[in-house]
């Protein structure tokens, strides 16, 4: 270190604890304590990075969230790297490795840079203006766009670090540990509250912590230290439970929160492992306390961006808590009073001060006088009209402003300095006050929007709330603290306070200059790069709305979200346009506050845990037997099970074979399955399918369709009959829990008159479903006592049995056309009656076929799936089903809709078969049906919905819903695909067993 | 995430419930007697108002009770939830 930057024997420096980090390649030295931006000045380093449009250099201008310049690419690891995280955040580790983002080829020597000289071609709209035309060059613009602008590089391998999320409840949540937050904590343990106390930083106390001049004085002591006693007095609270480096994220309606708490990032890489790095807190909380504070502004002139141009707050911080000068030769610019604690804190380091500008007339308050006492050069009514040094700025031209502020007078005086301190003010942090639907006023006297109306129970306190002088922050803080908790006594009812008060004001938001506007470059968006000239010509081009006018000009739309740059942007809205600012409005801040990793936001909901799966009592056996499964919602069915390298066509084929030729085995656990009870059950199931059910006996099933009140089919399914006031409703696998809320919905709000009640057990029971010519043998060896011939246990019909102790449903329905059986147990039979199943069919090469058969061979027999034929547009009548609509019942769900004048309308789409030309052709599921594809635009006729290769008819069958296609049967028509076009005949939609033969074996 | 009072439950979190939509839309008793326009004004027709709008919200991570919310769409405040079948409240 040639320079002697670093201040020895500052108390939140371990100068015993030397660190070194990797700063673009370069190797560097800091201490523990040090921000890496506080580690990088230290090294004289200002220059960090380019700016977004113009590639002008940047270098640390904060010490806090609000940074918009020192956003850098931490590690350089594949899965590990973080890009764009501010330096004036990240805790200095042992190792850290850190680069700059937005510059090619280096910081020092940017290729963009010329952009800098091109500034007058890049207006605000540029983006706009120029990358719309034409249109076809966009390709051309994006290779130079990405290449030479961009913020940092995502990581391009999986996250290997893991997160964690925890709910948390308290009755004060407290967001900001700075010395309102604190007294506010401190009010609310006394009173017996559960508090949780949040802080962004490592430790509690805010700006007042390092607070180190002889003016502030609480209860007779240096405010500092009565401070670190109230903390300490915290940390022993037992009621108060406090999150460092803990921020929050999100402010929701009903006091829900987000917060994230950083575990791991300030350790060194070696002392990471296995543990979590962040934490996402949910929380609810009674009542909330925001005291975020404020965070200083700049102020607005000619070439405002140079390195080494800081807040004067932050040059301060640096100084009394990191222990570090920003420069040697300093220069502060301001326009209040608290720009002169920086003085003081220079004066006292004993760094050099070489003027003060300060656009005020004068001030005599106890700071500035004592600024005044100590010699320092004040030049009053003065202004910054431009800055020198490319890199670094080594010199500032000031001028007298005339009386009504808006332009300079008298002869130009240069001051050099390596650092300008600048301050224009304070804003509230209302970000959080706003996302939680707060409205704002304006205020002014200092120019601040402040929180006025909320709906949630919830207060802003300190300078969150616009107090700013040490008397009004403490005062206030215990006044409003009690009436929110509706205290009468605290034990800070008689605190002492002393402190200067600031007694003139003055703002300008755009600083006059001896050039004209246009040949100036005043920043507003440091990040964004948009200078009070782009406000002016949106203005000009006539976007009135604040909201527009910073979508055009990207004014606070960087990573910060303009937390620098709104205030000033506003200003010169209002001011150009003679508007008051509080009749403006603000723009709108969203969450989060602060950028969220992914990993943060989805925990531990990764990998297997990113949904649930369900899976049915005889998994494992599909698993051992080599199953490959599909998602039917959130449950994992046997697909096909795949024999030696067998593809899934062939796999299908010959399970497809074994089932009409002999016997497969159907794993059919998943269908929804709901227990109907209740004196009045047959009259519900009346009202809810749309066939009759009266009539069905005891031990009887039946198949039912259900609609939707718009007449659109819904779900369909099997219904058995087990006793007289007792029914067993099947429905699809991935419609169990919509049908089971609709059925529960309309018995609770429309017919609570009904004695019915519902009773979800679809994961009680298992089924296995034997089919097949062979499948009566199978069933009968298993079960030596049923009677199966026809006349006792008949299709659609239902028997109870014993098999040892296990009660099992039997039921003979299909889906298949075959012959077929399912069984029903409990579900921890399941697997036990399954491979009972696979041993009795051994001897007839029983076979387990998986969803994909299962589709072909119900497909063979033209019986539909809802959801795969069906789409929420199509009535039982577009499906050629109209001999499930009973004609008798005056009402069921949807009947009335079956004849609206859309329903009945003849050209609607409906279902029908559809067979290839040529037999082998299979036709791709969603494929577009034409009849002439000449004539542009090709009018399409609908689409097929199921198609398969029938291994029993050797041919191709499809499903589709095709527009008339009633009218249609036996008509050509085309099936155009990318590189041919299918002949296709419109067909029945039952292509097998017409006459429902192989039912009975 | 609103906190909603069950009012068979009590007080639990927002990710629990279903909306229902608009309350008081009661299934014509006769379908069958009304014309097109009468039918479709019971199928589709909703409200979508700024102010305290009367919805029906359902327990369905919890009782799985349907209930009534009167709720005000301009700050998601719940100004009461009653039962099925009981009147909307005079707000
Ligand atoms: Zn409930």
């Amino acid at each position: 270190m040639s320079k002697n930057l670093r201040i020895n024997n500052k108390q939140f420096i371990d100068e015993t604890r030397k660190l070194s980090f990797i700063f673009n390649g370069k190797k560097l030295y800091g201490y523990k304590g040090d921000t890496l931006a506080s580690a990088l000045l230290s090294n004289d380093i200002h220059l960090v990075g380019r700016s977004f449009k113009y590639h002008r250099p940047r270098g640390i201008m904060t010490s806090g969230s609000e940074e918009p310049n020192a956003i850098l690419q931490i590690g350089n690891d594949d899965a590990l790297t973080e890009p764009n995280v501010r330096a004036t955040e990240i805790e200095l580790y042992d190792g850290l490795i850190c680069n700059s983002q937005n510059c090619w080829p280096s910081v020092k020597f940017d290729i963009g840079g010329i952009n800098n000289f091109l500034s007058p071609l890049l207006p605000a709209g540029f983006y706009y203006k120029t990358f719309m035309w034409p249109a076809s060059f966009w390709e051309k613009y994006e290779y130079f766009i990405r290449k030479s602008a961009g913020l940092g590089k995502s990581p391009t391998k999986q996250d290997p670090d893991m997160y964690d999320h925890r709910y948390m409840h308290c009755d004060i949540l407290i967001i900001g540990g700075g010395v309102s937050g604190l007294i506010a904590a401190k009010i609310a343990s006394d009173d017996n509250k559960k508090v949780l106390l949040l802080e962004d930083k490592e430790l509690l106390g805010g700006s007042l912590i390092y607070d180190d001049n002889d003016i502030s004085k609480i209860d007779n002591q240096k405010s500092s230290e009565w401070l670190k006693k109230l903390i300490e007095n915290i940390k022993n609270d037992k009621n108060i439970v406090i999150k460092t480096r803990t921020s929050l994220a999100a402010y929701h309606n009903y006091n829900f929160l987000l917060a994230r708490q950083n575990l791991t990032d300030h350790l060194s890489v070696n002392d990471r492992n296995n543990k979590i790095r962040q934490r996402l807190y949910k929380i609810r909380a009674k009542k909330v306390i925001i005291s975020t504070g404020a965070i200083e502004r700049p102020q607005v002139f000619h070439n405002n961006d140079r390195p080494g141009i800081m807040l004067a707050s932050a040059v301060k911080k640096y100084i009394d808590y990191y222990g570090v000068r920003c420069g040697l030769e300093n220069v502060i610019f301001t326009n209040n009073d608290s720009a002169y604690e920086t003085a003081l804190s220079l004066h006292k380091s004993g760094t050099k001060l070489n003027a003060i500008v300060d656009i005020r007339n004068n001030s005599s308050s106890e700071i500035v006088n004592k600024v005044k006492s100590l010699g320092i050069q004040i030049y009053w009514n003065h202004t910054i009209v431009n800055t020198k040094g490319y890199k670094r700025i080594n010199k500032v031209t000031i001028m007298k402003l005339n009386d009504k502020g808006n332009d300079v007078i008298g002869k130009k005086i240069e001051l050099n300095c390596d650092c300008l301190a600048i301050s224009g003010g304070w804003t509230p942090m209302v970000h959080l006050f706003t996302q939680s639907g707060g409205k704002l006023k304006f205020d002014n006297k200092d120019n601040i929007f402040v929180p006025d109306k909320t709906n949630l129970n919830q207060l802003s306190i300190g300078s969150a709330k616009g107090d700013f002088e040490l008397d009004d922050v403490l005062k206030n803080s215990i006044k409003d603290t009690k009436k929110f908790l509706q205290i009468e006594n605290s034990n800070f009812d008689k605190i002492d306070i002393q402190c200067s008060k600031e007694n003139e004001k003055k703002n300008i938001w755009l600083l006059p200059s001896d050039k004209p506007l246009s040949k100036t470059k005043p920043f507003l968006d440091y990040q964004n790069d948009s200078t009070a000239k782009d406000i002016k010509l949106a203005l000009r081009e006539g976007f009135k709305s604040i909201e527009h006018v910073k979508r055009y000009t990207t004014t606070g739309m960087g990573t910060d979200q303009g937390k620098l740059a709104n205030m000033h942007a506003l200003g010169i809205v209002a001011d150009t346009t003679n508007t008051n600012m509080g009749d403006l409005g603000t723009t709108t801040f969203r969450p989060p506050y602060t950028p969220l990793t992914f990993g943060t936001i989805v925990g531990r909901n990764v990998g297997q845990f990113f949904d649930i799966f369900r899976k049915t009592p005889m998994h494992d056996w599909h698993v051992d037997n080599n199953a490959k499964f599909e998602n039917v919602g959130q449950w994992k069915r046997a697909w096909y099970y795949p024999k030696n390298s067998e593809t899934m066509h062939d796999a299908v084929q010959r399970e497809s074979k074994a089932a009409r030729e002999s016997c497969g085995i159907l794993d059919a656990s998943t269908l929804g399955k709901i227990d109907i009870q209740g004196t009045d059950a047959n009259e519900f199931l009346n009202r809810v399918y749309t066939n009759a059910w009266s009539k069905l006996q005891i031990g009887k099933c039946r198949y039912g369709l259900m609609l939707n009140e718009d007449g659109m089919v819904y779900d369909d399914g099997v219904t058995t009959k087990l006793g007289e006031n007792h029914y067993l409703m099947t429905t699809t696998t991935g419609g169990a829990a919509n049908v089971m809320s609709k059925l529960e919905d309309y018995l609770q709000t429309e017919w609570p008159e009904l004695d019915v009640f519902l009773t979800s057990v679809t994961d009680h029971y298992a089924t296995a479903s034997v089919c097949g010519p062979n499948a009566k043998k199978i069933i009968n060896k298993i079960f030596k006592d049923l009677d199966l011939s026809d006349e006792s246990f008949p299709h659609m019909s239902f028997k109870e049995v014993k098999l040892g102790n296990i009660n099992c449903r039997v039921m003979r329905i299909s889906f298949t056309g075959e012959l077929s059986y399912e069984i029903n147990v409990e579900a921890s039979y399941g697997k036990y009656i399954w491979e009972k199943c696979i041993e009795a069919g051994k001897e007839f090469n029983i076979t387990p076929y998986g969803t994909e058969t299962m589709h072909l061979l119900r497909a063979e027999k033209g019986f539909i799936i809802v959801g795969q034929d069906t789409d929420g547009t199509m009535t039982p009548v577009d499906l050629q089903m109209d001999w499930i609509i009973s004609k008798k019942k005056y009402d069921f769900i949807g009947k009335r809709s079956l004849y609206r004048s859309d329903t009945v309308r003849e050209d609607r789409k409906q279902l029908v078969g559809l067979l290839t030309d040529d037999p082998n052709e299979i036709l791709e599921e969603g494929a577009q049906i034409v009849k002439d594809e000449n004539k542009k635009p090709v009018n399409m006729l609908g689409h097929v919905t199921s198609s398969y290769f029938s291994p029993t008819l050797k041919k191709s069958i499809a499903l589709a819903v095709l527009k008339e296609g009633k009218k249609l049967k036996g008509q050509k028509l085309l099936v155009p695909m990318i590189d041919k076009t299918i002949k296709v005949t419109v067909s029945d939609t039952v292509f097998l067993d017409k006459e429902n033969e192989r039912i009975n074996g | 995430m609103f906190l909603i009072n069950c009012p068979y439950c009590g007080e639990r979190d927002q990710s629990e419930f279903v909306s229902g939509g608009e309350a008081h839309i009661a299934r014509p008793k006769q379908p069958t007697e009304l014309n097109d326009d009468q039918w479709a004004e019971y199928l589709f027709m909703r409200k979508n108002i700024k102010g305290i709008q009367f919805e029906r919200w359902n327990h369905a991570h919890g009782c799985r009770k349907w209930f009534n919310v009167a709720r005000d769409t301009s700050n998601d405040k719940i100004e009461k939830i009653y039962k099925m079948g009981e009147q909307p409240p005079k707000l």
